[in-house]
């Protein structure tokens, strides 16, 4: 019998698996929390390996190393690639402990989703589909963050090449893949994500984040803006214009509090 | 009337009663019979066709028996050791079997005896024989010797020979028989006399336990289906319990009135016997059937069986509650099998590791049930970011690249019309194909590079080819897309 295994690699330091679970204190990351449901947006097919990477990522700090179901909706595989488990093995996921369905339609895709979001032993599960989806309408999202509500277990929908439609989601980020902290001989880093909070039940709606992804911590680490590490001019493409204007920039100080975090610049 | 070209003329192959009643034999030509009778309708024979009616018919009887075989082109085995009494005994079985095989509008004949051979000679040469235990050999002895069904010529010789019927056969020594004709004829002489019995080859494996369900008048309604079929479940999985057991792959049949057989295969993660997740399972099965199962004139029988099974080791609790572990395994296996019986077992996969440095073949996927071993996945260095990217092309896909120096990454590359402007690059990293799997057509080193555009998007970036090697360009091409 093929038993799914905690979702943790087993050389994960006790530290990280500590960092990653105290990871949830911190005043952003609470944004993301278990028992509900988030979505990730992005606007260019080449980010949603990114959103993938950065939902995995925050499955990771989630789960408490429980399995994983991955939807994924047939049409990723032609438009990005299909998963591949070395890949997930080095952003510090095993991939022996996840889950994959591979779903014919958006309908199914919800369905499995929703299966998975009722069943409590799971860590997290992440429903991936491509293009407008008229199947995912206000009952739909409703049906999964109810279930999310009830079982404890986070659902993780992205979507790419789609507009935002109305829904329960208790969070909604924009996800761009950000440029990474080069290190000697210009070779990329740890991954780095730049996120927009474009709704939120709290009402943090325009926050921005600029995350890194270590491994080694199995936590995110908020990068500075304008930083020495040659990146800093926002992603190209930025949030669209029906957000509200107000901005807030995170200059992120280890020590602090999560109040005094958080400056905010109205503009 | 069927015809079938045969030495170079049509020939009967097969006919209906009228016809054999104008003295129209099998094997006689289309044109003889046509100066009997000039208004013969006659059709091409499809012994392909013919094959699969006769399967179908079998898949039928499989409602009084799970032994069922196919018998030559044009006859069913049945064994119905111990069936017998659930239908009123064996002359009710008969006259049911008949009537279900008339139905589907074919005229059959049929014999019920102690071995397959003696039953298949009565049912040919003494219809609708039942013969009783102990008395196969002496109405056997009233067959005629074409009964053992032996060539043209030895029947011929056989009949030279004064033989009439099996029972002159039978007085002589079987010795002298073999001599003359081999033994294959005193062994099936043997076995139609009821002297020797062989057991016959189903076409289904005997499951390892079912239970079933015959109603006396049609379901007609899905509901009652469902009722039926969660007794059915209680049922095996009382069995299951008293085995020790818990099934891995369960097979619901149901059988409809017009003799259509529907079968519906569930496969569960875990050796299960939980009534509830196993009805539960069988209703998704229903609800997921692309063909949805449709009563029409209704049900006749459903059985449930069980095709594999396992034994199932039972959990301790714990006083410090560590039974928790094998509970939420338990739940995890439980979600695979309602997710497999939805969506069907190909589409839940997993992932699998193998020892290998292609990237493409060292980690796939293969169904979740599936019993293929993995390997463990590398561990990276502390303090590396990810080597491998997170989505893989599969093929690559082709890009333009302009690179500064033969051997180093490109500076821009264009990959789905869009131009991406290197900012950062690592590699190369070599990776040679496996030669000995390609055979003589080993496809070129590739060097791969990991490269991050100025907006930030990780790829994974490899040159077919090396420059040195004048006789081909190098290409480039994206094979992977990192987090």
């Amino acid at each position: 019998m093929i038993t799914h295994r905690a979702i943790w690699r087993q050389d994960a330091p006790d530290t990280a698996r500590e960092a990653g679970e105290s990871c949830a204190d911190k005043a952003w990351l609470s944004l993301v929390g278990r028992a509900a449901m988030h979505e990730f947006y992005t606007t260019r097919q080449i980010d949603a390996a990114g959103a993938g990477g950065c939902a995995l990522a925050f499955t990771c700090s989630l789960t408490q190393g429980r399995p994983l179901l991955w939807v994924r909706h047939d049409a990723m595989d032609r438009e990005v690639g299909t998963l591949h488990a070395s890949g997930i093995s080095d952003l510090g996921l095993d991939p022996a402990g996840m889950i994959l369905l591979r779903a014919r339609n958006t309908q199914s895709a919800l369905q499995a989703a929703l299966e998975g979001a009722r069943c409590s032993s799971l860590g997290a599960v992440i429903v991936e589909f491509w293009g407008e989806a008229s199947a995912y309408d206000l009952t739909a999202s409703r049906r999964l963050s109810l279930a999310a509500k009830a079982s404890g277990v986070p659902v993780f929908l992205l979507r790419s090449a789609a507009r935002p439609a109305p829904s329960t989601a208790d969070t909604r980020w924009q996800v761009h893949a950000a440029p990474s902290g080069l290190r000697a001989a210009r070779a990329p880093g740890d991954p780095r994500f730049a996120l927009t909070l474009l709704r939120a039940r709290n009402g943090q709606e325009g926050l921005s984040l600029y995350l890194e992804w270590s491994r080694d911590a199995r936590a995110f680490r908020i990068c500075e803006a304008n930083a020495a590490t040659g990146f800093g001019a926002p992603p190209r493409r930025t949030a669209p214009a029906s957000l509200p204007r107000r901005l807030v920039s995170v200059s992120f100080d280890r020590s602090g509090t999560p109040s005094a975090l958080l400056r905010q610049r109205i503009g | 009337m069927l015809v079938e070209k045969e030495q170079g003329a049509l020939r009967i192959a097969a006919l209906d009663a009228s016809a054999a009643r104008l003295g129209i034999t099998i094997g006689m030509t289309l044109t003889e019979t046509r100066t009997l009778m000039p208004n013969l309708a006659a059709a091409e024979a499809n012994r392909q066709a013919d094959a699969e009616a006769l399967r179908t018919c079998a898949e039928l009887c499989a409602m009084f028996t799970p032994l069922v075989a196919i018998d030559r082109m044009d006859g069913l085995m049945l064994d119905i050791t111990g069936c017998a009494h659930l239908f009123g005994g064996e002359a009710a079985l008969l006259q049911r079997t008949r009537h279900k095989i008339a139905r589907m509008g074919f005229t059959s004949s049929a014999a019920i005896a102690g071995t397959p051979d003696a039953a298949r000679a009565f049912a040919r040469f003494a219809r609708n024989t039942i013969s009783a235990p102990g008395q196969d050999e002496a109405l056997a002895h009233t067959l005629p010797i074409t009964a053992l069904a032996q060539e043209h010529n030895t029947t011929v010789a056989l009949s030279r020979a004064g033989f009439r019927t099996l029972g002159d056969l039978a007085k002589r020594p079987s010795s002298l028989l073999a001599a003359r004709f081999g033994e294959g004829l005193v062994v099936t002489l043997q076995r139609i006399l009821g002297r020797e019995d062989i057991r016959i080859t189903p076409l289904r494996a005997l499951p390892e336990c079912m239970a079933e369900r015959h109603f006396p008048e049609p379901l007609v309604l899905m509901d009652s289906l469902l009722g039926a079929l969660e007794r059915l479940v209680q049922d095996i999985a009382g069995a299951l319990e008293r085995r020790g057991e818990g099934g891995r792959v369960f097979e619901a049949s149901v059988f409809r009135t017009d003799g259509t057989v529907r079968r519906l295969e569930i496969e569960t993660a875990q050796a299960t016997r939980n009534t509830a997740a196993l009805l539960r399972l069988v209703e998704l099965k229903i609800e997921a059937l692309a063909d949805p199962l449709d009563p029409g004139f209704g049900f006749d029988a459903v059985r449930l069986a069980v095709t594999r099974s396992e034994p199932v080791h039972t959990h301790q609790q714990m006083l410090d509650g560590k039974a928790q572990d094998a509970d939420s395994e338990t739940a995890i296996a439980e979600l695979i099998g309602r997710l497999v019986a939805r969506f069907g077992r190909e589409d839940v996969r997993r992932f699998v590791g193998r020892d290998t440095h292609d990237p493409v073949r060292s980690s796939g996927t293969t169904p979740s049930l599936s019993a293929i071993g993995s390997v463990l996945w590398p561990a990276l260095e502390a303090g590396s970011p990810p080597a491998r990217p997170l989505t893989l092309f599969e093929p690559p896909q082709l890009i333009e690249a302009i690179a500064e120096v033969p051997d180093g990454p490109p500076l821009l590359f264009r990959w789905r019309r869009i131009l991406h402007e290197i900012s950062g690059a690592e590699g190369p990293e070599r990776i040679a194909p496996e030669w000995w799997r390609e055979g003589s057509r080993a496809p070129a080193t590739r060097d791969y590079y990991r490269v991050e555009d100025a907006d930030g998007h990780r790829f994974w970036i490899f040159r077919e080819g090396l420059y040195e090697d004048s006789n081909t360009r190098p290409r480039w091409f994206l094979h992977g897309l990192f987090a």
